[in-house]
């Protein structure tokens, strides 16, 4: 049979380890298969690596509102470049998304587009104000693939506990920015000891821990007493877990069987409240950059699983935006187009950590929190692939990016595991091959 | 000694540094003394203070500097109009520096303006306060005070007492004073003061602040404190840490009061003590003065 695209030998690795080499011969959208043949397009990928494309759970595109930020087709370009086939769009928006019409404009606009897939998250209250509950059933028939206020933290453990219920009979996993906003205050970096000595307003740890334990005893109760079941997808799912104490109560949580799930960010991975010593609202984010401990911890959790999945909380916002003090200076950081690259470097190369493992949480874990099932490196698999160069080292460029925000804290950083070629279903959405020499 | 070309804070001014610092402004206390107030350091020179946050006193101080020194004085009151409307920091200052200013001494209610101007402008910037983090120059001031009436500062107590989370006076202090040799005691209501401030301890004790204390340095409450649920009230913070005769008691028997200004009468202290002998209120003012002074020159002129 005749392919589109024959890529010759790649290795392949996936979350179940490295496969070897192969000549993956990819058509009508699947791996035809992994042995060559025949395919108008040849790439000469000796020293490259092939992966299942990457799922981001978490990422704020800003369309509709805010697209001087942002729009669908710089986020979902930017997400191609970074590996990406699949993205989860945040709904707070302006208007935040939280009706059917809202999710099936963005499915339809991100086809057209024809970049990375865009999987649109919907508001779990009407404007994400917290009270009443959105058309859960009616969005998940327009395309959207979880409920979520991010943005907002869920003060309402009443209101929580019906949407977690109500979302769950419509086969919906929630997710929730964890965070106790009276605990927060006015807090722009993580209080401690650096807070304390910069005079800057503190977030505490125990923002984000007092609001995990109170959501875990929300799922307890539904689970054990009102027999909620979510069916193969996550009932509540954690983002952008921030801190030690955070994590160790999603382990314990996870040990007694309870049907939560977690991500992590990049910038949590990597960066800490130290970096906020430099005075630059570039390194002002929500949840905060934590301690060195905290960062460890994380670290650990992903290892274990206790962190299901890498999401990439890329939250762009224009440079002026970006320029202005840490006091006024929007929460945020874009890292669509690094993601892999720098977590490749910082943990595989640096740290030791395990290549499937990342993989699997770029991949697979994303995937089940959704309900999706894995993508397998086999023939008759959907060709949703990343080619990548893990011998690539190149420095991050932030005005080579794609998104709009064109600035970052990882700008300067030698990373390799650059993504060089992405495919949606067997159509190559992003290459850029002129780097790579075999 | 070449001096850094900015005074964001203390990082990267050496004890020597400082001390020929004050040294300088020991000498610009005897050009304020003379009939004619003025010398030609700085002729040449533009200088632009940059307030995003209104501070008249500071201002006035600063510009005063700088003319004695035959410096142009160009001034922008920022407030927080121009930012409001959307205009960055950035842009102000830039479109500033379009007017051949050599220096600029800046305040904002936000911590870290100063280093991203001095990052954006490359040019001399000198902090007038940034938000709760530092006051540099009147952490010099309240050195130079101190170190007239104790004449050093080696092993000496000082105790900074009242809202020391939202001070950005009690950080540079902090910061300051244990290089001069001193020992910093901070002190104020639980919800005021931070877990952690280098260069200090903490206690919630005003008796054990004050207790053998060479000096004592009060802060101003802001009323904000209470609107923001950190204070139950103004008799309740009197009843535990409005300095009074009988407090001051405590501390050593000439210990001196020193306060940065704008005072609150009779709220963190008793009014008769801000008028007697033991206060160097007017003093940090005049002293305030020279000590710009000294900093303008050695952060624009730089050698001895
Ligand atoms: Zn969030």
């Amino acid at each position: 049979m005749k392919g589109e695209i024959l890529i010759k030998n790649v290795t392949l690795v996936d979350s179940q380890g490295t496969h070897g080499q192969a000549d993956v011969l990819v058509g009508e959208g699947r791996i035809i298969s992994l042995a060559g043949g025949e395919a108008a397009q040849v790439v000469e990928a000796a020293g490259l690596y092939l992966s299942p494309g990457f799922l981001d759970p978490h990422a704020h595109l800003r369309e509709p509102g805010q697209e001087v930020k942002e729009d669908l087709c710089s986020g979902l370009t930017a997400a191609a470049r970074g590996g990406y086939t699949d993205v989860v769009s945040m709904p707070n928006t302006t208007p935040p998304i939280d009706r059917p019409e809202a999710v099936a404009a963005l499915k339809s606009r991100a086809r057209a587009i024809g970049q990375a897939r865009l999987h649109p998250a919907a508001a779990l209250t009407q404007g994400q104000e917290g009270q009443l509950l959105t058309e859960a059933r009616l969005i998940k028939e327009a395309g959207a693939v979880l409920l979520t206020d991010d943005g907002r933290t869920n003060e309402d453990a009443g209101v929580l506990a019906l949407g977690l219920r109500y979302a769950a009979s419509v086969g919906l996993p929630v997710a929730v920015h964890a965070e106790d906003a009276g605990l927060r205050r006015g807090g722009v970096m993580h209080e401690g000891e650096v807070s304390f000595r910069l005079g800057l307003p503190g977030n505490p740890a125990y923002a984000e821990s007092a609001r995990i334990a109170r959501d875990l005893e929300v799922v307890r109760y539904l689970t054990e007493e009102l027999g909620v079941r979510a069916e193969g997808h996550s009932l509540l799912h954690f983002q952008h877990l921030s801190t030690r104490r955070g994590l160790e109560l999603i382990r314990q949580a996870k040990r007694e069987g309870l049907p939560v799930s977690a991500e992590v960010t990049p910038h949590h991975l990597t960066l800490t409240d130290r970096y906020l010593e430099r005075l630059e609202p570039l390194y002002k984010v929500a949840p905060p950059l934590r301690t060195e401990a905290d960062r460890r911890a994380l670290l650990e959790g992903l290892l274990e699983g206790s962190l299901d999945c890498v999401g990439t909380d890329h939250a762009p916002h224009t440079a002026d935006e970006k320029e202005l003090d840490l006091l006024r200076a929007p929460f945020g950081i874009p890292s669509l187009e690094v993601a892999w690259p720098l977590l490749y470097t910082e943990l595989v190369e640096k740290e030791g950590f395990p290549l499937p493992t990342l993989l699997e949480r770029f991949t697979d874990g994303p995937r089940r929190l959704l309900g999706l099932p894995p993508i397998r490196l086999e023939e008759g698999a959907e060709a949703s692939l990343v080619l990548w160069a893990p011998r690539l080292k190149r420095p991050v460029e932030p005005r080579t990016f794609a998104s709009k925000a064109r600035y970052s804290p990882w700008a300067g950083w030698q990373l390799q595991g650059w993504p060089v070629m992405t495919l949606v279903k067997g159509r190559v959405v992003f290459a850029d091959l002129l780097d790579y020499r075999p | 000694m070449s001096f850094p070309k900015h005074l964001l804070d203390f990082q990267g001014w050496s004890r020597a540094q400082i001390e020929s610092l004050l040294e300088t402004a020991r000498l610009m206390q005897e050009v304020l003394a003379r009939p004619v107030k003025k010398v030609p350091a700085l002729t040449g020179f533009t200088v632009a203070t940059v307030f995003f946050e209104p501070s008249t006193r500071t201002r006035i101080s600063f510009e005063l500097a700088a003319r004695r020194m035959s410096a142009d004085v160009v001034s922008f009151a920022g407030a927080t109009s121009s930012t409001a409307k959307g205009e960055t920091y950035r842009d102000t200052l830039r479109t500033l520096d379009q007017m051949g200013i050599d220096a600029y001494i800046l305040r904002t209610d936000a911590a870290g303006v100063p280093h991203q101007a001095h990052r954006w402008l490359k040019k001399p910037v000198i902090n007038a306060g940034d938000g709760w983090r530092a006051h540099p120059t009147q952490a010099l001031l309240d050195a130079f005070t101190l170190l007239e009436r104790l004449g050093s500062l080696e092993g000496k107590k000082i105790a900074i007492v009242g809202d020391i989370l939202h001070s950005r006076v009690a950080r540079s202090n902090a910061e300051l004073l244990p290089r001069l040799g001193a020992q910093v005691v901070a002190c104020g209501p639980a919800t005021l003061l931070p877990a952690h401030l280098p260069g200090a301890s903490l206690t919630t004790r005003l008796q054990e602040a004050l207790e053998e204390a060479d000096a004592v340095m009060v802060l101003r409450l802001q009323k904000e404190r209470m609107d923001r649920g950190l204070l139950p009230s103004i008799p309740e913070y009197i009843a535990g840490y409005q300095l009074t005769e009988a407090r001051l008691a405590w501390a050593k028997p000439e210990a001196p009061l020193l306060h940065p200004g704008p005072m609150n009468r009779d709220v963190e202290l008793e009014g008769t003590l801000a008028d007697s002998t033991r206060s160097l209120v007017e003093r940090q003012v005049a002293n305030g003065q020279a000590v710009r002074m000294a900093v303008l020159y050695h952060v624009l002129v730089g050698k001895q």
